[in-house]
């Protein structure tokens, strides 16, 4: 995952909040991730326009924090959603 | 008496009918009749309980699930609870108008199942000719209208030796996801153990293909437990992830549970889902860890294997409250595998095809 890149998440992958367990799931075939307040922050940027380092900036400024720990995380966030074809690339 | 898990999943078998007659099939050999089969309103009533309950995913199943034609109302229903829908179907009798309602109505993923890679064993596998070629056309609707395949092939015997063609032919039908799945052996399966057991060597070849298979297709394998040391954690334990909802409304700890005489099961048209699950004697009997004898009650993985399967139990030693035969602390493990060793070299090739 490089700053440059471009995601999205495809078709059949899409956020749910379970009001039953008061939790938000990434849902996918066969998968539900569970996912925290930072997966949550990061998923709901990915518009598929945007790049990872003007996500990564949106955040940073967001939370206040410095954009080189939060591009990390995003980019191991990102990448292991990759690998698992839960995120897509342009 | 442990806590009651919220679940994950539900399969809906919505109906048994099928037109073809693999027999690997785990339904039941004694299969609900259409006119048992219960209504759309039924159905979109138990989708909206299945939210209440917490599930996140809805798998319609079967049979055919095509072979009921308010397919699309039932994905529609899914849809409206916000809860995942998962088609899983053998493409035989899905006309593509159907499914483009079903797409419009929301269908979030579809389950494809192939037989083999080439039509003359698929076709003889699945007990069906032309279905081969029906698949294909099929998946390539899936991949048009933008929707995530998954292709699902049970493999055994007669069909591993051609695996790297099966993980080629899903990466060719544009899969985003391939499920190497080995036989379960329930219901029709378990009457072709004979001719459906692979051997170690199969097994392990197997293995090493799906490891060594690479790209980006995601490939799910499920092994067989039959030469391995421990027994699977069938459906993630009893009564913990998720539950199969027959086409009559009974509702059953997993597709198999059936076969397992004296347990007492309850049908959504006599109690709610949350009631059935929570305090359903059949769910109750086998779930967390109070039930297990030993070996599995002082075992370190009690909660990893959960005992493995209930059914297994019954199906090899007649006690569906044993240790997994497959397990190797089980006492009856070696002879558990020496009997697959013989299922394996039996050197039948007929089947009994499902009815």
């Amino acid at each position: 995952m490089t700053p440059d890149n471009v995601t999205y998440l495809p078709r059949g992958v899409r956020l749910h909040r379970c009001g039953v367990r008061n939790e938000w799931f990434l849902l996918a075939p066969e998968r539900a991730m569970r996912l925290d307040e930072i997966g949550i922050a990061i998923l709901s940027e990915l518009d598929g326009a945007r790049s990872v380092r003007d996500i990564v900036a949106g955040l940073a400024e967001r939370y206040a924090a410095p954009a080189e720990m939060i591009a990390n995380d995003v980019a191991t966030f990102l990448s292991e959603l990759h690998r698992r074809r839960m995120v897509e690339v342009q | 008496m442990s806590a009651v898990p919220v679940p994950l999943a539900l399969l809906a078998e919505v109906t048994h009918r099928c037109p073809l007659r693999c027999p690997y099939c785990s339904n039941p050999t004694s299969l609900v009749k259409r006119s048992a089969e219960l209504s759309t309103a039924t159905w979109l009533d138990l989708f909206r309980q299945a939210a209440g309950l917490g599930i996140l995913h809805v798998h319609l199943s079967g049979g055919e699930p095509a072979a009921r034609s308010d397919l699309p109302e039932l994905v529609a229903g899914v849809a409206e609870t916000g809860l995942y829908s998962n088609l899983i179907t053998s493409g035989v009798g899905l006309r593509e108008s159907v499914f483009a309602r079903c797409v419009e109505a929301g269908l979030d993923h579809v389950q494809l199942s192939i037989q083999a890679a080439d039509a003359g064993t698929a076709d003889r596998i699945g007990g069906y000719r032309g279905g081969f070629a029906t698949k294909l056309e099929v998946a390539g609707w899936v991949t048009s209208y933008g929707l995530p395949l998954t292709v699902n092939a049970v493999v055994h015997r007669q069909n591993l030796d051609r695996l790297p063609e099966i993980i080629a032919l899903a990466r060719q039908l544009g899969a985003r996801r391939l499920e190497v799945a080995h036989t379960q052996y329930h219901g029709w399966a378990l009457l072709n153990r004979d001719a459906l057991m692979p051997t170690p060597e199969q097994v392990e070849r197997a293995r090493a293909i799906v490891e060594e298979a690479g790209g980006r297709m995601v490939i799910d394998y499920v092994p067989p437990d039959h030469f391995a040391t421990w027994p699977k954690a069938c459906m993630g334990g009893w009564g913990r992830y998720g539950m199969t909802v027959t086409p009559e409304g009974v509702v059953l700890p997993c597709q198999a549970a059936e076969s397992i005489p004296g347990l007492e099961f309850e049908s959504v048209t006599d109690r709610s889902l949350s009631e059935i699950w929570r305090n359903g004697l059949a769910f109750a009997t086998y779930r967390g860890t109070d039930w297990m004898p030993e070996p599995c009650r002082s075992c370190e993985r009690r909660e990893i294997d959960w005992g493995g399967c209930r059914c297994q139990a019954m199906a090899y030693l007649g006690n569906p409250g044993a240790t997994d035969p497959a397990c190797s602390r089980s006492p009856h493990h070696s002879q558990f595998r020496s009997r697959a060793l013989g299922f394996a070299e039996a050197g039948v090739d007929s089947f009994t095809y499902r009815g």
